[in-house]
């Protein structure tokens, strides 16, 4: 069980979160190419280590967080509003 | 051939068949002992160099490598695996083999893989305990019948086998099922007859075995800890045990594919989750069928042991740990409790996760890449044990001719640019709602 500390609610079970994937990723602007695009919609640098990810606390203050989380260990070692 | 058990003045032929696994083997075992069985493959130290360097000794490089040695003529294939034989997922999965799927491209691939388990143990020689028991999706609503329906008949099309149970039928197949209870009775069910379970080790060990025999040599406890490239092209392997050159690298690695290709600069669009299964004390037989509820995310079968192997869906956020957490253990065991509830008193025995490749669209990806000589064979999800024969025999295809093979076209990796995603379930690019 993952214990998120929400920057708004306090310390809360995984259960009250939905995970919304990478917050690393950047949408490019609107005159980008269509390659560019696909880099943002399909590529993914899926580290072993510390990943960036975005989490919506549905069952607490409905908003966003990014998560700074290991991805082998689970240790969480930053939370901050978008 | 390779095995030890041979005495070395007997004639070749006399060799071979002595080498074979029969019945008859069994007999004059058991009249001496069982002393002379030998190792199953040989145990390689990696050469200087080969043509072909499969990474990744799970279900499918082994098949791959097998495939390559034994429908293509190249032996000079080396398989080097970090672990020893059948760790990784190909020893963690829910053993499940069907071809049960949607799209077209999918049915016809995975059908290839399910006729290749009907002959896996013949061709292979070893006893992969390949048992079509049936695997049976239950539904719970009209709309769901109706995309079940569309399913078998899909299928059907095809060629493949699927049948629609009724209520009754399912009753009387499954008795443990709770037809009426919770908040989804049971309406009927969705079969394949032709799917079932397979003793999933014994898969890697029996292609490890057939693969070594035809000339492969399999290397374990051997990492490969970086990919060389001269401009644009492949030229081997660093490994914990030195520098392997190659004129073509194929990863098989599933899990940690991103890592591997990362070597290279490559970003792929993977991302790494955990599965969990579980398996129960053994009971008497219970269940004849693999089951999967409809109305949750679970899937149920028993082992020929009498242990009840089942599991859920990912953990639902990106990891390496081979562990999982204890949340989805509790969403499967209420799905199990609910679906079947005499399972409330029978004992969970053992537990553990597996790292999958979670593609972008849900779908596998055997292709080339942009480095000239480096292929992939990755992004199985959680469908990847089924899928090992058809899996090493498109990828094989993929490295000998360097075209496709005919029935995996679709799974390139360009296809996520192109617009051409295969997207089963229609869940959008996001991994962990596959």
């Amino acid at each position: 069980m993952l214990r998120i500390p929400c920057p708004w609610c306090g310390v809360r079970d995984e259960t009250e979160f939905r995970y919304r994937g990478d917050a690393s990723v950047a949408r490019p602007g609107e005159h980008a190419d269509a390659a560019a695009f696909a880099e943002f919609v399909y590529s993914r640098r899926n580290p072993s280590d510390w990943h960036r990810e975005w989490w919506l606390h549905v069952g607490g203050c409905r908003r966003l967080i990014a998560v700074e989380r290991h991805a082998t260990t689970h240790a969480i070692r930053a939370v901050a509003p978008p | 051939m390779q095995n030890a058990a041979s005495p070395p003045a007997r004639a070749p032929l006399l060799r071979r068949s002595a080498a074979r696994y029969s019945g008859w083997r069994l007999f004059l075992e058991a009249l001496t002992g069982h002393r002379g069985w030998g190792e199953a493959w040989r145990k390689a130290r990696p050469r200087e160099r080969y043509r072909v360097v499969v990474v990744g000794g799970g279900g499918h490089g082994l098949a791959t490598a097998h495939s390559l040695a034994t429908e293509h003529g190249i032996t000079d294939v080396a398989v080097i695996e970090r672990g020893a034989l059948g760790l990784g997922n190909v020893g963690r999965n829910t053993t499940i083999i069907r071809s049960n799927y949607f799209h077209p491209d999918n049915i016809r691939f995975y059908d290839l893989s399910l006729t290749l388990w009907e002959q896996l143990e013949r061709q292979l020689n070893f006893n992969a305990m390949v048992s079509q028991r049936g695997t049976l999706n239950l539904f719970h609503t009209e709309a769901q019948r109706d995309l079940f329906t569309r399913r078998a008949n899909a299928m059907r099309l095809l060629g493949v086998d699927a049948l629609e149970l009724s209520r009754a039928e399912v009753r009387r197949r499954v008795p443990l099922i709770d037809m009426d209870g919770g908040r989804f009775p049971v309406l009927g069910g969705f079969l394949q007859p032709r799917g079932g379970t397979a003793r999933h080790d014994a898969v890697a060990w029996g292609y490890a075995r057939a693969a070594a025999a035809a000339g492969v040599d399999v290397v374990e406890h051997c990492e490969v800890t970086g990919i060389r490239c001269q401009g644009s092209r492949v030229t081997g392997v660093d490994t914990t045990q030195g520098f392997v050159g190659a004129d073509v690298v194929c990863l098989a690695v599933a899990g940690h594919s991103s890592r591997l290709a990362a070597h290279v600069g490559l970003t792929l669009p993977i991302e790494t989750h955990v599965l969990q299964a579980f398996v129960s004390e053994a009971l008497k037989p219970v269940l004849d069928l693999v089951v999967t509820y409809g109305a949750g995310h679970f899937y149920i079968s028993q082992s020929d042991k009498g242990g009840l192997v089942f599991g859920g869906g990912i953990d639902g956020y990106n990891s390496y740990g081979q562990r999982g957490t204890l949340p989805m253990a509790e969403e499967v065991a209420a799905a199990a409790v609910t679906l079947m509830p005499a399972l409330a008193r029978v004992r969970v025995l053992r537990q553990w996760g597996g790292v999958m490749d979670m593609s972008m669209d849900g779908s596998p990806i055997i292709s080339r890449t942009p480095i000239d000589g480096l292929f992939l064979n990755a992004g199985w999800c959680y469908g990847g044990f089924k899928a090992i024969p058809a899996g090493g025999r498109a990828t094989a295809h993929l490295i000998a001719h360097g075209e496709p093979h005919p029935l995996a076209r679709h799974l390139d990796l360009d296809r996520f640019a192109a617009g051409r995603t295969i997207d089963e379930r229609g869940a959008g690019p996001f991994p962990y709602a596959h």
